[in-house]
């Protein structure tokens, strides 16, 4: 349980502006154990995206270790990195980012396309996470038919769909009303308490971030447990 | 095959887009295959079983009648396998507006000369055993709805009869004229019933018909042909069936550069509208694009996805302008027959014009799916 699923060592991110080098990170460290769910939050331009997509091995480090499962991900090239996506993350972003011409089904089946399995298989696993998410019943709706929540769990039936080790969301709530964001927190903490996923999710809102087992400020691309005054 | 799907729907995401991409490549693919059918009619002038026939015509001008003896003559050349004759009779059936060509041949010899022709044994010896008798096209029976045993009347124009200036005909068989060949439709019958039954002119005939034992040898033996009836009362002009034809067709202008002017002109308007179609589809989905590549999907995947999509488009639209060809084809070449014999859509230009699809499609998607096969994740999310 408290075996470490992902660490940074002396990350460091720098971004090249035309003639400005910016960085974004550095010197940064983490450690995220298995069955964590971790909140980070910070200030609007501190760098959590970037963080998150490191983690989630869309983006590589300028500098420093990134390892998730024993795998140095940042030593892959973008096809390894692309197939190990495909078998280890699940990612749910703010804009929900479904496919508009796919029914709901057909959207969490998606990731499954690059997996071998056969098309029944396929149908049968997306029923199931579409079950989790308690969406059985618009498994065939587009998601113009869907309301935002709904959308948001249909987002997240496809990134659970491949059963992760870890689900990295970026502001999953962020376009959310209150009380659908509370039913998509609840969600979340159901998948780590029940399902012991590890998930680390990036919010601005407090009160969401409370549903997570740790918070992390960012800010200034520095880390720490308690938020700047 | 499992991708099928996730393309078959990025291709109709933009449905009316789609469907009127779809169908200016429809029309463009079928204007593709009607233009290499007329072309097959100019350019195939003689088919296969028309190669190595000459045809011999009075030397300054093609309505000058030949004396008969001149068949006789010919057949004593070298590298002449046989000789037959054919005449113009003109005349009318029922309305002037009912154009079609009537000849009168001698039965046996004209049809061994004509292969592309055929009819059933029984027919064939039915026309050989009545002077009246005459054979006419399938399309020419339907046309007026002429059955076997219908007595067919002409009005002449330049040959009147001796009983009068209607020659009326038994019809005594129908023949069907081979898919590739160019033989207009006409009514046959006998010579030598024309010959004894007209008021004047006896003993002359229109043209000479020769078929050559070496197809190579055409341009020797025409030259001997008209060498033989030099400084004669008949001198004659003798060229290939596929010179005489060509030579028609150039009075109409070079089909050829017509045919490849037009197609230039469609398919360069194709490859905007196709073009325009794919940048813009490869644009719209930037974020959708960034999902896929997010799951797992390769660069290489995104790009194969694009490219199949792109050539998904030009195959529906083209294969389905090129069968719509080959539907309307066959009806266009019945209906044009008399005017515009031999439209004949090959196997080879179909073949021909489902590579150009494909080739169009991998050509229009290529740009598009290379600049979604480089997207960067970070970058393109952030486009939302
Ligand atoms: N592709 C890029 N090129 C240049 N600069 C970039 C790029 N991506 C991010 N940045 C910069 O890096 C910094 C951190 O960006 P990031 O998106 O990680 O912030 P964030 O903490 O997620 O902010 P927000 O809360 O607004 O989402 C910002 O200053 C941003 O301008
Ligand atoms: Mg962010």
């Amino acid at each position: 349980m408290n075996q470490p699923i992902a660490t940074l060592t002396d990350v460091k991110k720098s971004y090249r502006n035309g003639r400005h080098k910016v960085d974004v990170l550095s010197d940064l460290n983490l450690e995220v154990k298995q069955g964590e769910f971790l909140a980070l939050m910070g200030p609007s331009g501190s760098g959590k995206s970037t963080l998150l997509n490191l983690l989630g091995g869309m983006d590589k480090p300028t500098a420093g270790a990134v390892e998730v499962a024993g795998k140095r991900i940042d030593k892959m090239n973008q096809t390894q990195l692309a197939g190990w996506r495909a078998n280890h993350i699940g990612v749910v972003f703010q804009f929900y980012n479904l496919l508009p011409v796919l029914s709901a089904q057909k959207n969490v089946e998606l990731p499954l396309l690059l997996h071998k399995m056969s098309a029944a298989e396929r149908r049968k696993r997306a029923a199931t996470v579409l079950e989790i998410v308690d969406l059985t019943d618009r498994a065939g709706h587009r998601p113009a038919e869907l309301s935002g929540g709904q959308q948001q769990r249909v987002a997240i039936a496809r990134a659970l769909v491949t059963d992760p080790m870890l689900l990295i969301c970026d502001e999953p709530t962020g376009d959310l009303d209150r009380s659908t964001a509370d039913e998509i927190m609840g969600l979340l903490e159901t998948l780590n308490r029940e399902y012991g996923k590890t998930i680390i999710m990036v919010t601005h809102d407090p009160k969401a971030a409370e549903h997570a087992t740790h918070i992390l400020y960012l800010d200034k691309g520095r880390l720490s447990t308690e938020a700047a005054a | 095959m499992k991708y099928f799907a996730l393309v078959w729907a990025g291709l109709f995401r933009k449905k009316a887009r789609t469907l009127l991409t779809l169908a200016s490549l429809f029309i463009a693919f079928m204007l593709f295959g009607l233009l290499q059918a007329v072309n097959h009619a100019f350019e195939s002038g003689v088919s296969i079983s028309g190669a190595g026939r000459l045809i011999t015509n009075g030397r300054y001008s093609i309505i000058d009648n030949l004396p008969i003896s001149h068949v006789q003559r010919i057949r004593s050349l070298q590298s002449v396998a046989s000789v037959t004759h054919a005449s113009w009779f003109g005349g009318t059936y029922q309305d002037p507006a009912n154009f079609f060509a009537k000849f009168p041949v001698e039965p046996e010899q004209y049809l061994a000369m004509y292969p592309e022709l055929s009819l059933s044994e029984a027919q064939k010896q039915a026309f050989i055993d009545n002077r009246t008798a005459t054979i006419v096209s399938r399309s020419l029976a339907e046309r007026f709805n002429w059955k076997i045993g219908d007595r067919i009347p002409i009005v002449a124009d330049i040959w009147p009869g001796k009983n009068g200036n209607t020659w009326e005909f038994e019809l005594v068989g129908i023949y069907d004229i081979a898919k590739d060949s160019n033989y207009a439709d006409a009514l046959l019958f006998r010579y030598d019933y024309f010959d004894e039954n007209r008021v004047f002119g006896q003993g002359l005939v229109g043209w000479i018909i020769t078929r050559l034992s070496d197809p190579n040898k055409s341009a020797e033996v025409a030259a001997a042909i008209d060498q033989m009836f030099l400084n004669s009362n008949n001198e004659t002009k003798t060229a290939t069936e596929q010179d005489f034809l060509l030579s028609f067709a150039k009075q109409v202008g070079n089909i050829g550069l017509i045919v490849t002017g037009i197609l230039g002109a469609v398919f360069f308007t194709i490859l905007l509208v196709t073009g325009n179609t794919m940048s813009q589809t490869v644009r719209e989905r930037i974020p959708e694009l960034a999902v896929l590549k997010t799951i797992g999907f390769t660069n290489h995947g995104i790009l194969g996805l694009i490219l199949s999509e792109s050539v998904l488009m030009t195959l529906i639209g083209g294969g389905l302008g090129l069968l719509t060809a080959m539907l309307v084809v066959p009806g266009a070449a019945d209906a044009l027959r008399s005017l515009l014999p031999g439209m004949f859509l090959t196997y080879s230009s179909v073949l021909y014009g489902m590579l150009l699809a494909l080739f169009l499609g991998v050509f229009v998607g290529a740009i598009p799916a290379i600049k979604a096969m480089r997207l960067n994740i970070v970058d393109a999310l952030g486009e939302k």
